[in-house]
């Protein structure tokens, strides 16, 4: 993997406790433009805590937040949005008696003279999903209600990026779909990373994570334990797989790799990576 | 970050409905589908009025009161605007998914105050604004106690029932009934509007609809082809042209007294929903009800403030209700402590409901409910004219009688809210 660039986004000694419950200790992440950082881990590991810390819907108690190498301070929702983080809740919050373009614009319609502008509404509806290579909508005036899964995750992420995002986070996208659903899914969720977003992938499916991630943050128990990127969790023997599983090579390498992610989330550490033994 | 040149090819082939033309075939084979996904519209307020007028029709052909007549058409208009009135305001309400059980009372509070301020020697003017006031304050309660403190709406204006009725009891006083003297507010249920400005206002309605259809259709040819712009035009004016020259024939029982145009209260009725529903679909506003009434959850997180959207629309919907109840006291001449009572807030929920509007939130459209009025109106109207009859010569029954009323009239709620939600099953 080349060398990342500077961070779009960086969180570094982030703390979040309920109360009594320390739910997340000293956490540093990163986000890379151009690059997907699948975060993972098992339930009330702390991932969906860290996303609402990042979109200030949740204040930490302690930490940093630095967007685009400055340091800031997220006050809530509307800082997030205003710097163009992003967020595709599992739930994608449509309107399913509203039509795409109503959906995409939502809360931040384009006026004339006080009225809306349903032409340009449209216009910058189609050109996004058309940028996103979305070819499965006959029109954008479609009610969301008729929509298939996969088609209202489109929309939802198209939603996302029309406003120049930088940082577009989605929660289990492809939880709720089907084998064709979930390959276009990703395949968008590839493109994004590729025009250069700031892609974060939650998602408690491994093969998606290996399929297009280039980086892992794995977290256990409200603890970084892994932030790596996902080249440094192949094995390392790759070339002698190769040559003694012959034509298994390739899914024996995965298997190893999905072993390791797998490791990591249920005991945060898996051979020369992750948590040590005393912090854990 | 997107290139240009890959969107104009790609966007060609791929919003196939937005950009190819749509003849008129597909036109309405996508209007067919519409409907057999459950996207009923008007279709059954319109049923509704084709059959429970033919059925009139047919009954009172041999009677000396015609249902199909000029004379009872204008009647009809009049009997039925004050609930498509208060059927406007709850229309906000049930957007959202909320219902007002007190939008009745709220109408009759609203024309006590009026009256009352009317008698006591206020201007017009001023009596207007007061009773607006109190509208506005009743809704704004009624909003508060839903939208802050976070009561069902069911149980706010089940409670709102009672006490705006009391309120209206202590306002119209111990006389019982304030009568209406102001000339200008008798008029608006009472008086025609002339040959003339009948036709200037059937003029000014084909003219808006055209334009408003033709900018639709030119703004985007695909969805709105211009055949279906042009025929929808050719329909509104041969009707208005045929309804305008019935209404300008003297419609009068008697020789001394001239009934010439439509009654003043159609223009007042068409202007105000005409203005709304500009409110409802062409302002963020409208749009962020229509959002809230679908999905609260995805309104909050889009950053729309839910609770003004609560609040306001109660208000909206007593303001409307209220101006319903200048209509009740127009009619009247009077107002009276049941003014707003009875069946006037099942009728007005009636109307929005056969007009296609879902009792579940975020579907429905305002003109639809002048619609649903029309046809609960022609039951009310209808039934009396038949009178006694025998029909298909099996049984005696007296369709005079206010029970075979109302059984006539939640019957038809009953049907409407059946398609609703049957609709809605259909659609998962």
């Amino acid at each position: 993997m080349a060398d990342p660039g500077a961070p779009i986004l960086e969180l570094a000694g982030v703390n979040k406790s309920f109360g009594p419950v320390h739910v997340l200790h000293d956490v540093d992440f990163t986000v890379y433009p151009g690059q997907v950082t699948a975060l993972i881990g098992d339930n009330g590991a702390g991932k969906s805590t860290l996303i609402k810390c990042v979109t200030g819907i949740y204040p930490v108690d302690t930490g940093e937040f630095r967007f685009n190498g400055s340091q800031i301070a997220v006050h809530g929702p509307k800082t997030a949005a205003s710097l163009g983080i992003e967020v595709v809740y599992q739930d994608l919050a449509l309107c399913d008696n509203l039509d795409i373009v109503q959906n995409m614009f939502l809360g931040r319609e384009i006026k004339r003279a006080g009225f809306l502008d349903e032409g340009a509404m449209e216009r910058k509806a189609r050109e996004t999903l058309a940028s996103l290579s979305v070819r499965t909508v006959k029109s954008v005036r479609t009610p969301v209600s008729s929509l298939s899964g996969g088609q209202r995750q489109t929309v939802a992420i198209a939603k996302a990026v029309l406003w120049n995002s930088k940082v577009v986070m989605l929660d289990e996208p492809t939880a709720a779909l089907g084998v064709a659903q979930t390959r276009q899914v990703l395949d968008l969720v590839r493109r994004l990373a590729d025009q250069g977003l700031g892609v974060v992938l939650i998602s408690h499916n491994m093969n998606d994570v290996i399929e297009v991630a280039d980086r892992v943050c794995a977290m256990y128990l409200g603890r970084v334990a892994a932030d790596v990127a996902i080249a440094n969790l192949r094995p390392a023997d790759a070339e002698q797989i190769m040559k003694d599983f012959g034509a298994g090579g390739p899914s024996e390498i995965h298997d190893r790799t999905r072993k390791r992610l797998v490791d990591l989330i249920t005991s945060g550490r898996s051979g020369d990576i992750g948590l040590q033994a005393t912090e854990a | 970050m997107s290139n240009t040149e890959s969107t104009a090819t790609t966007a060609a082939s791929d919003f196939a409905l937005d950009t190819q033309q749509q003849s008129l075939g597909t036109f309405f084979r996508n209007y067919l589908g519409r409907l057999k996904g459950g996207e009923l519209g008007v279709l059954p307020a319109v049923l509704s009025i084709v059959v429970l007028g033919g059925l009139f029709t047919y009954a009172t052909s041999s009677r000396t009161g015609k249902f199909l007549s000029l004379y009872n058409g204008a009647n009809l208009v009049q009997q039925a605007a004050a609930v498509i009135m208060i059927s406007v305001g709850v229309t906000f309400v049930l957007l959202l998914g909320e219902i007002d059980l007190a939008a009745g009372w709220t109408a009759g509070v609203t024309a006590g105050v009026l009256v009352t301020a009317l008698q006591k020697g206020q201007p017009l003017i001023v009596a207007a604004l007061m009773s607006f006031a109190a509208a506005a304050f009743l809704g704004f309660f009624t909003g508060y106690m839903v939208a802050k403190i976070g009561i069902p709406s069911f149980v706010v204006t089940l409670a709102n029932f009672l006490i705006f009725q009391g309120i209206l009891l202590l306002i119209t006083g111990k006389k019982g009934t304030v009568q209406l003297t102001d000339k200008t507010v008798r008029a608006i249920m009472n008086k025609n509007m002339g040959t003339v400005s009948s036709w200037t206002f059937a003029a000014l309605i084909v003219g808006g609809f055209a334009w408003n259809e033709f900018r639709k259709s030119q703004r985007d040819s695909a969805t709105h082809p211009m055949i279906v712009a042009a025929l929808k035009v050719l329909a509104i004016a041969s009707a208005m042209i045929f309804i305008t020259s019935v209404f300008a024939r003297d419609r009068s029982k008697s020789e001394t007294i001239k009934l010439i145009g439509f009654p003043i209260v159609i223009p007042v009725v068409v202007v105000i929903v005409a203005l709304l529903t500009v409110l409802l679909t062409r302002t963020p506003y409208g749009r962020h009800l229509y959002a809230t009434g679908g999905n609260t959850e995805a309104a909050l997180r889009a950053g729309i403030n839910v609770e003004w959207i609560r609040l306001s629309a109660f208000m909206m919907c007593a303001l409307v209700a209220g101006f319903g109840g200048w209509l009740l006291a127009s009619r009247a001449g009077s107002v009276d402590p049941q003014m707003g009572g009875n069946d006037t807030l099942l009728r007005a929920v009636g109307a929005a409901v056969i007009g296609g509007t879902s009792l579940f939130g975020g579907k429905g459209r305002l003109p639809n409910a002048l619609l649903g009025g029309l046809a609960l109106a022609m039951i009310e109207n209808g039934l009396p004219l038949v009178g006694k009859a025998v029909p298909f010569g099996l049984v005696h029954i007296d369709f005079n009688e206010s029970g075979i009323k109302y059984i006539a009239s939640g019957s038809i709620l009953f049907l409407a809210a059946s398609l609703d939600a049957l609709s809605r099953k259909r659609k998962g």
